[in-house]
């Protein structure tokens, strides 16, 4: 897999071929606190660029996920939806939350390097 | 306004506190173990929440005074006993709640604690009602500390001797290096526990020995799902100004004499509501799947009515699952009963449950 590129809305991507997978980074899980809940899209759905495509709910309230990349859901993450404190264990690892075949691979140079995400994270905490 | 800070502020920003305003305070919603950690810490062991941001209200007075209060709060003043603790309201005229409080008496007359958020208005209106002959303190010196769980008794025991005696909802005098305290064995957790009012340059040096003999520190946070699976009401959310204290199903609250007599703010209401004319009523609710169902949320009747809303819903650690509070129609309330619960536009299979979701036993 490639290396990771994060989004403003602390979503992170990985590109193999033209499927990207997308999770939240561990940056989002720690804001969020304890996951108790996640909604993930359909597979087969066409989900824009910074639209919505999931929901995480801590104990206090629930956040939309939005997906940095424009494309069809090829797969999704139901290890996740099972047991959703997995996403404050392996964030950025094994609790993905879905794939996407990529439509427009120009939408990726659009997205921020590891250490670029990290000084943004770092001035944007929220 | 300015955001206030308690005499615990920096105590909590040295345990790894993550603050929220909350009611004009910064208060700690969570540390760094996570609301879920720190809820099943309070259900296993002990908890330390800081809630100095609520009222700490003593009134002194006697016999006039207990005639007085009958007028604006429904609890049986005429029968309360020396340090015995009662939950009971601030009704207004309509049998709405302006606050929920714990009344206890005390030897010059009664402490009350109140909500943060209402603290300055419960104070006009109960100084309105009683007029200037009573002396009220809305006491801005004191801390109020929690500490709940099972090895609360335990754990304070070291430091106060004799409270393990203390039976639930009742209060004392202690003695803490050489000054004193008032301790109430009450909470809003669902645990055994105690309430301890301590002057402000003292709390957290008391803090620290609670702390060090295992109690862990607790945030806003947990407090909220702690309360909800004991199905207590958070005010301004479960319980408001629109809502009787029958129809928040807290008939309990009120006794016999104060339902049979009235003679107190609202009490035409709550008596119609007392003999059958209530629409609706506060039940539990117990999703079926994991969907958490927030405040807002629109609950139907199987066949499509709506039949009213949820007013607290969280995920329950304890329970393990997602739980929720709310109003509906009379005919819906029976527990068991399939309802249907509206979350970002689909509608989720829930159950009416029974209240409490989580069951503990006090020591009485």
């Amino acid at each position: 897999m490639s290396e990771k590129k994060f989004s403003k809305q602390h979503e992170w991507v990985s590109v193999e071929g033209d499927v990207a997978t997308i999770g939240i980074t561990k940056h989002a899980a720690e804001m969020l606190g304890d996951v108790v809940f996640v909604e993930l899209p359909e597979k087969g759905k066409t989900v824009k660029k910074e639209g919505q495509a999931g929901v995480v709910e801590s104990t206090k309230a629930a956040s939309d996920v939005y997906t940095p990349i424009t494309g069809e859901i090829t797969e999704t993450n139901q290890s996740i939806v099972d047991d959703p404190g997995a996403v404050n264990k392996d964030p950025e690892g094994n609790a993905w939350f879905f794939k996407i075949k990529i439509k427009n691979k120009s939408e990726l140079d659009e997205l921020m390097s590891k250490a670029d995400y990290d000084k943004f994270a770092k001035e944007n905490p929220n | 306004m300015d955001t206030q800070k308690t005499a615990l502020y920096e105590y909590h920003k040295s345990l790894g506190a993550k603050f929220v305003p909350f009611a004009g305070y910064q208060m700690p919603v969570q540390y760094s173990s996570g609301i879920v950690e720190e809820h099943k810490t309070t259900r296993s062991e002990a908890g330390l929440f800081d809630v100095s941001h609520m009222g700490q209200l003593s009134i002194e007075g006697s016999a006039d005074l207990i005639l007085a209060l009958e007028k604006i709060i429904p609890t049986d003043f005429k029968n309360i006993k020396l340090n015995q603790s009662k939950y009971s309201f601030l009704t207004n005229e309509n049998g709405g709640i302006y606050d929920d409080l714990i009344v206890t008496k005390v030897e010059r007359g009664f402490n009350i604690i109140l909500n943060a958020a209402c603290k300055d208005n419960d104070f006009k209106i109960i100084k309105n009602a009683l007029g200037g002959k009573f002396k009220l303190t809305l006491h801005k010196d004191l801390s109020l500390i929690a500490l709940q769980g099972p090895k609360a008794s335990e754990i304070l025991e070291n430091i106060i001797n004799g409270i393990s005696s203390l039976k639930f909802m009742n209060g004392k005098n202690f003695s803490y290096n050489s000054a004193q305290i008032y301790i109430t064995r009450s909470g809003y957790t669902g645990e055994d526990g105690f309430e301890i009012s301590i002057a402000n340059n003292m709390v957290e040096d008391f803090a620290k020995s609670l702390i060090a003999k295992g109690a862990k520190p607790i945030g806003l946070g947990a407090r909220d799902t702690l309360r909800l699976e004991a199905g207590l009401c958070l005010y301004g959310h479960d319980i408001n100004e629109t809502t009787t204290p029958i129809e928040a199903n807290l008939k309990w609250a009120i006794s016999k004499r104060r339902r049979e007599e009235g003679g107190f703010l609202g009490y035409n209401k709550i008596k119609s509501d007392i003999n059958g004319e209530l629409s609706r009523l506060r039940i539990g609710i117990k999703p079926a799947g994991k969907i958490i169902a927030r405040e807002g949320t629109k609950i139907f009747s199987v066949d499509g009515q709506e039949i009213g809303s949820v007013t607290s819903g969280t995920f329950g650690p304890s329970v393990n699952g997602p739980i929720a509070m709310g109003y509906v129609k009379f005919d819906f309330v029976k527990s068991g009963t399939k309802i249907l619960l509206e979350v970002r536009g689909k509608k989720y299979d829930a159950k009416v449950s029974e209240l409490p979701f989580y069951k503990k036993n006090y020591v009485r």
